[in-house]
């Protein structure tokens, strides 16, 4: 080994360094996304794609079923849309934060190296967050062609971009929310009953397959699921691409949706800081 | 050590873990430490596993809040500034924490990005570190791939790349080969020599003795005895130390041979007697065994060394460092 002189590192302002240890860690996740993105793509679309699969195509076409023939299954296909990408965003945004932190906070504490990046165990925390949501806008790009090509019959959709640009990325940080909590707050070797206890629940009751509104036959299941962030995220991308699908009220949509965000990363960070300081 | 100098400082530093059952520990893990290290300086944490020598390294390079007490590190509250102060300190810990999702070179570049680098400068400083610590040949490898002492080197690589005023060392040797281990060493007299302060933590007392410019002897979470190996090993007042195992009570044993020509001290330590001598002991060893033949005692074994950092631990606590 060469000897060279050492010249040490000044402390820089914080907000400085902590800004460029940000952006490295995102890009490092995007590194990590990238090699393995065609497991990405695979373990997002799968479920989504034969979901519509069967749903849209296979059901019309042998005359079973979900919203009959003609018009209702097309009102089924066009609603379907925004509550599978929501689905596909919140199944994403679990996936993508709390997965990797069986093994960050596994035997080798993999993320001690990112621990000690110059910036705050919080802002780390919200890093995670920000990949995540990052990860669950993809995942809901990557849903949407699907559920416009796969259906046997026509889906009309209306895009209302003011709507759609502001619900797909408060939706996602949400849903990465979601996955700092469920991941600092799991032990970690029970994070893959996470997905039948808690993602597949949430998302039959999540106002998918169904708007909200129509729950009013079921009035205590109407009720029951408004505990649920997925009925909020379903409502929403509703509202943003398919018009005269009913949904419920835009302020309620926006408020809870911002409500539970506000609450998951404060439930997340603090167990995240759980996690990581002794 | 001069205040003005020392880069890393504590004051009544204390951790207290708190069980998961909320219940503060009974004992501290680290209990009042008041420590100086200065620029430059390869200095050393000794103590048997338990000691609190990790705790101390987690409190200073912030992933440890201690319960009471202050830390600096350059200067910087490690405390109350966490982010700052982690500009300023590598690490290197027990476990591999190498990210896995990376390749060796992007667990490289990627921390010299993290640090603030250029995507420029952290790649030629990445390329630079791969050739001087030998793994030039494995950067594209997964380091899955690695064997035990390149990815401790790698980790060392990566400590150091963001040119840090204090690296601290967590048992950086624990576990590797005896080649590997030696490796190690080298690597931590050429950081030094070229001007890196280095705290380390070591359970061998050999590691401190050859490594280390000033060693803090630690058990129960304190300090037992602070100075350089030299002064260390004199301090247990002798050049030669026996260590007699034999049937009965060692403290019987203790009294018969303390009263020896020759011997400075005897006490009983980890099932054996040790006898600390002065002069040589030449003609000391035979009187030794004489005076315990004489009160009746059967001596099983002698052997005889010079005294090292373990003596002094022996002499401190009684016990030995790996028990």
């Amino acid at each position: 080994m060469a000897t060279t002189t050492i010249t040490l590192t000044e402390a820089k302002p914080t907000t400085q360094a902590a800004r460029a240890a940000f952006i490295a860690l995102l890009l490092r996740d995007l590194t990590v996304l990238r090699k393995e993105l065609g497991m990405f793509l695979a373990r997002t679309i799968i479920q989504p794609l034969l979901l519509i699969f069967v749903f849209t195509y296979v059901f019309p076409k042998i005359g079973q079923g979900v919203g009959g023939g003609g018009a209702a299954a097309e009102g089924f296909s066009t609603l379907l849309v925004g509550g599978v990408i929501a689905s596909a965003m919140i199944f994403q945004g679990i996936q993508a934060v709390a997965l990797p932190m069986v093994q960050d906070f596994g035997f080798t504490r993999e993320i001690e190296d990112r621990v000690l990046a110059p910036l705050s165990v919080n802002a780390l925390a919200l890093e995670k967050v920000a990949a995540g949501a990052i990860q669950a806008i993809l995942a809901g790009i990557a849903v949407f062609p699907m559920a416009l090509v796969v259906p046997a019959n026509s889906v009309h959709l209306t895009v209302r971009p003011l709507y759609l640009l502001t619900i797909l990325p408060l939706g996602a940080v949400m849903c990465a929310s979601l996955g700092l909590t469920v991941g600092t707050r799991v032990e970690p070797r029970q994070v893959s009953l996470v997905f039948s206890l808690l993602v597949i629940p949430m998302t039959f009751l999540g106002c998918v397959y169904y708007p909200w509104s129509t729950l009013s036959k079921i009035a205590w299941l109407k009720w029951a699921v408004v505990v649920n962030p997925l009925v909020y995220l379903s409502e929403g991308l509703r509202l943003a691409l398919a018009k005269g699908v009913p949904h419920m009220p835009v302020v309620a949509i926006y408020v809870v949706i911002l409500a539970f965000t506000v609450a998951l990363l404060r439930i997340g960070i603090a167990g995240f800081r759980k996690r990581v300081l002794a | 050590m001069a205040s003005a100098e020392a880069i890393i400082r504590t004051v009544g530093l204390t951790k207290r873990y708190i069980a998961p059952n909320g219940q503060s520990a009974e004992r501290p893990a680290v209990d009042h430490l008041d420590l100086e290290v200065a620029h430059g300086e390869i200095f050393g944490l000794l103590g048997p596993n338990g000691a609190g020598k990790t705790t101390t390294i987690g409190m200073l390079t912030t992933r440890v809040i201690p319960t009471s007490g202050e830390a600096w590190v350059g200067g910087i509250d490690v405390v109350a500034n966490p982010a700052q102060a982690k500009q300023l300190i590598g690490v290197v810990t027990q476990t591999n924490t190498l990210d896995r999702s990376l390749t060796v070179y992007e667990n490289l570049f990627f921390h010299g990005r993290y640090f603030g680098m250029s995507s420029k400068e952290s790649k030629s400083a990445s390329l630079r570190l791969l050739e001087q610590f030998h793994l030039a040949d494995r950067a594209g490898a997964e380091v899955f791939a690695l064997s035990g002492g390149m990815a401790q080197r790698l980790m060392v690589a990566r400590s150091i790349m963001h040119r840090p005023a204090v690296l601290f060392l967590d048992e950086p040797t624990a576990g590797l080969d005896p080649q590997s281990r030696l490796s190690m060493w080298e690597a931590v007299h050429e950081l030094n020599a070229a001007g890196q302060t280095i705290l380390l933590t070591t359970h061998y007392m050999e590691e401190a003795d050859q490594l280390c410019q000033r060693v803090a002897i630690m058990d129960h979470g304190q300090i037992l005895a602070l100075d350089t190996p030299v002064e260390l090993k004199r301090s247990v007042d002798a050049d030669t130390v026996v260590t007699v195992h034999a049937s009965g009570d060692p403290e019987a044993l203790v009294t018969v041979l303390t009263g020896v020509e020759g011997v400075s001290s005897a006490s009983a330590a980890a099932g054996a007697v040790m006898v600390n001598l002065r002069g040589g002991g030449r003609g000391t060893l035979p009187r030794l065994l004489m005076a315990a033949e004489a009160a009746g005692i059967d001596v099983d074994d002698v052997s005889i060394a010079e005294p090292t950092l373990e003596t002094v631990f022996i002499s401190l606590t009684g016990k030995e460092l790996r028990d």
